[in-house]
C-alpha cells in the first residue's frame, strides 16, 4: 500500500516534465522548416550581398575583396546622388500623398454609407492586382500621344497640346508618384479603417454634447487615438516606397535623364544588364540604413500609450 | 471563440450622421467618395475598354470617343492565347504561385505553433526575428539570391521562383497566424491534453479546425503576393516557356518599335483576373489579413 502511493508522485512528476521537456524540442523541431528557410534564402543572402558590396564580383566571375572601392566610386558618383535623392523625393512625396489621401477615404469609408461592403471591397482591388500589370495600363494612360488625360484636359478646353507625361523630368517624376499613390491609396486606407473601427463613438458623442467642432473631435480624438496604426501602417509604406522597383521599372526604366531612377532600379541596373553584381549589392546595401531608421520609427511609433488602451496617464 | 469575422464588418448604425443634412452630406461624403471611386477604378475600365478595341480605334480619337468602344473585338485577346506563350505563363504563374504558398503555409503552421503556444526556450527572439525577416524588402535580396540561383543550378527553373518566394511568405504567414492562435483559447488545448491528447494530434485536431479562417487569410495572401512578385521572376528567369505572367506580359509583348496596346491591355487584365475573382470571393479574409498584419 505503501508503495503504490509513494509511485504515484514520482508518476505524476515526470508525466509533466515530459511535458515540459517535449515542449522544448518539439517546439525547436517544429521551427526547423522555417529556419531552414529563412537562413539559407534570408540571413544568408542578406550575409552575402554585405559581403558582395566589398567584391568586385562581376556575372560569370569570381569576385575579390577590395574594401570600400564601391562605396568610394558610389561617394564620387553624381548619378548616384541623384538617384538618392530621387528615391527620397519619390518616397516622401509619394508616402505623404498616400498617408493624406488615405485617411480622407478611410474617414469617408467609416461613415454610415449604403452599399459600404461594395465600396470597401472595390477601392482595395488597386492593391490587389500585380502591381507591373497596372503599370502596363497607366503606361497606356501616360502615352505621350494617346493619353486619356491629356484628351480629357483637351476635351475641356484646359490644354491645347497633349502632355508628355514620361518625357520630361518634372511631368515623369509626377507621373510615377501618382501612379505609386494610385496603388498605395487602398492599403492605407483599409488599414486606417479598421483602426477608426476601434474607436468607440461614445468618445465622439460626448465631445460633441461639450461643444467640439468635427475639426476638434478629429484632431483631439480620431487622430490621437488613431497614431499607434498610422505610425505602423506608414512605416510599411515608407518601407515598400523606398524599395519600390516594379513601377520605375515598367513606366519610364529609371528615364528621362535618370530623373526617375530609384535605388533599386539603379541596383538592378548595375548589376544585372550591367554584370557588376559587386557594385549593385553596394547599392543596395546603402538602402539599408534608410531601411533601419524606418523600422526604428515604427518600433518606437507602436509603444501604445497607456491611455489609448484606456489605462490612466 | 475564434470567429472568422470581426462585428464591425456588419456596422449599419447610423451614429451621428443623423446631425448632417442630407446635401450637407453629399458635398462632404458621396461626392469625394465618388471621385475617389472614379480615379481607383478608371485605370481597369481602361484597360478593359483597350482590350477589346480595333486597332483603328486605338489611335483615332476623331472618329471615335476613347471611352467607348464601337464593334468590340476578340482579336488581342485570341491572339494573346493563340501566338504567344500567354497560356504557359498563366500556367506558370499558377504552379509557382500554389506550391510556394503551400510550402509557405505548412512551414508557417509549426512555427507559428512553436512559437506562441510551444513557448519553447527564445522562442520571443525567434518570433521577433521573424517580424524582421517581414521586413527585408526583395530589392535588397535578389543580387545575392540570384547567385545563389546560379550555385544552385535552378537559375532559369521554377523551383528558383518556389524556392525563393516563401522568403517573404514565411515571415508574413507566420506573423499572422501567430495572430491566429493567440486569439484560441488555451483552455481547449488544456482539455486536449488532459484527455491525453499529443501535441501533434492537438495541432492536427483542435487547433487547425478552429484555425481555418486564418489559415484561408494566409493562404489568398500569399497567393496573390506570390502572383504579383516580378523582381525574383525577371532576374532568375531567362526563357520564355519559364516566365510567369507579369514578366512575359512586360518582356515579350513589349517589342521596341510598335506598342500592341492592344493584347498588352488584355494580357494585363486576364493576368489580373485570377486574383480579382479569388479576392472577390474572400474579401473579409483578405481584409482581415492585410490589417491582422498591421495591426499586431
Amino acid at each position: 500500500m505503501a508503495n503504490v502511493a509513494a509511485a504515484e508522485p514520482t508518476h505524476k512528476r515526470s508525466f509533466w516534465a515530459g511535458i515540459g521537456q517535449g515542449r522544448h524540442v518539439l517546439g525547436i523541431a517544429f521551427m526547423v522548416p522555417a529556419a531552414v528557410f529563412l537562413l539559407f534564402f534570408l540571413t544568408y543572402p542578406l550575409g552575402l550581398g554585405v559581403w558582395l558590396g566589398f567584391t568586385d564580383t562581376r556575372i560569370g566571375r569570381e569576385g575579390v575583396f577590395i574594401g570600400l572601392e564601391n562605396y568610394q566610386s558610389l561617394w564620387g558618383d553624381s548619378l548616384f546622388w541623384l538617384v538618392v535623392f530621387n528615391t527620397l523625393l519619390y518616397t516622401i512625396a509619394a508616402s505623404i500623398l498616400k498617408f493624406g489621401l488615405g485617411l480622407w477615404l478611410a474617414l469617408l469609408l467609416n461613415e454610415n454609407l449604403p452599399f459600404k461592403a461594395f465600396f470597401r471591397a472595390v477601392v482595395l482591388l488597386p492593391w490587389v492586382v500585380p502591381t507591373v500589370l497596372s503599370a502596363i495600363a497607366f503606361w497606356w494612360i501616360f502615352d505621350s500621344q494617346y493619353s486619356i488625360i491629356s484628351w480629357a484636359l483637351i476635351k475641356m478646353g484646359l490644354i491645347s497640346a497633349p502632355i508628355n507625361f514620361l518625357g520630361d523630368v518634372t511631368n515623369a517624376r509626377a507621373s510615377v508618384i501618382a501612379a505609386n499613390v494610385w496603388r498605395g491609396i487602398p492599403f492605407v486606407a483599409i488599414s486606417l479603417l479598421a483602426g477608426l473601427q476601434t474607436i468607440s463613438p461614445s468618445l465622439h458623442e460626448a465631445a460633441t454634447l461639450d461643444g467640439a467642432t468635427n475639426w476638434q473631435r478629429f484632431r483631439y480624438i480620431t487622430l490621437p487615438m488613431l497614431s499607434p496604426i498610422i505610425a505602423v501602417v506608414m512605416t510599411f509604406s515608407v518601407l515598400f516606397t523606398f524599395t519600390d522597383f516594379q513601377l520605375i521599372y515598367v513606366l519610364t526604366r529609371g528615364g528621362p535623364l535618370n530623373s526617375t531612377h530609384l535605388m533599386a532600379t539603379l541596383s538592378f541596373q548595375r548589376a544585372i544588364p550591367g554584370g557588376s553584381l559587386g557594385e549593385g549589392a553596394a547599392i543596395a546595401v546603402a538602402m539599408i540604413p534608410f531601411l533601419l531608421a524606418a523600422i526604428l520609427f515604427s518600433y518606437f511609433g507602436l509603444q501604445r500609450r497607456k491611455w489609448q488602451q484606456g489605462g490612466a496617464d | 471563440m475564434a470567429q472568422p469575422q470581426p462585428t464591425p464588418m456588419t456596422d449599419n448604425s447610423t451614429g451621428m450622421s443623423y446631425l448632417d443634412s442630407l446635401p450637407r452630406r453629399v458635398v462632404t461624403v458621396f461626392l469625394p467618395l465618388l471621385v475617389f471611386v472614379f480615379v481607383l477604378l478608371f485605370p481597369f475600365y481602361w484597360m478593359a475598354i483597350t482590350a477589346v478595341k480595333p486597332n483603328f480605334q486605338l489611335t483615332d480619337y476623331n472618329n471615335y470617343s476613347p471611352l467607348w468602344v464601337v464593334q468590340p473585338t476578340l482579336d488581342h485577346i485570341k491572339y494573346l492565347l493563340f501566338e504567344t506563350s500567354y497560356p504557359h505563363w498563366l500556367w506558370n504563374t499558377v504552379y509557382i504561385s500554389v506550391a510556394a504558398t503551400v510550402i509557405s503555409l505548412v512551414t508557417s503552421v509549426f512555427a507559428a505553433y512553436a512559437i506562441e503556444r510551444l513557448r519553447f526556450n527564445g522562442s520571443r527572439w525567434v518570433g521577433l526575428g521573424i517580424f524582421l525577416a517581414y521586413l527585408v524588402p526583395p530589392s535588397i535580396l535578389f543580387i545575392p539570391l540570384a547567385i545563389m540561383v546560379f550555385g544552385l543550378g535552378i537559375y532559369d527553373t521554377k523551383l528558383a521562383l518556389i524556392l525563393t518566394y516563401p522568403t517573404f511568405l514565411v515571415p508574413f504567414s507566420t506573423w499572422l497566424l501567430m495572430g491566429y492562435f493567440r486569439s484560441i483559447p488555451f483552455e481547449l488545448e488544456e482539455c486536449a491534453l488532459v484527455d491525453g491528447a499529443s501535441r501533434w494530434q492537438i495541432l492536427i485536431k483542435v487547433l487547425l479546425p478552429l484555425s481555418v479562417p486564418g489559415l484561408i487569410s494566409a493562404g489568398i495572401f500569399s497567393f496573390t503576393l506570390s502572383w504579383n512578385e516580378f523582381i525574383y521572376a525577371l532576374t532568375f528567369i531567362q526563357s520564355s516557356e519559364n516566365k510567369t505572367v507579369p514578366v512575359g506580359v512586360l518582356t515579350e509583348l513589349v517589342r521596341s518599335d510598335v506598342y500592341e496596346w492592344g493584347s498588352l491591355m488584355a494580357g494585363a487584365l486576364i493576368g489580373s483576373l485570377p486574383v480579382v475573382i479569388l479576392y472577390s470571393f474572400f474579401v473579409d479574409y483578405y481584409v482581415s489579413s492585410m490589417t491582422g498584419a498591421v495591426k499586431e
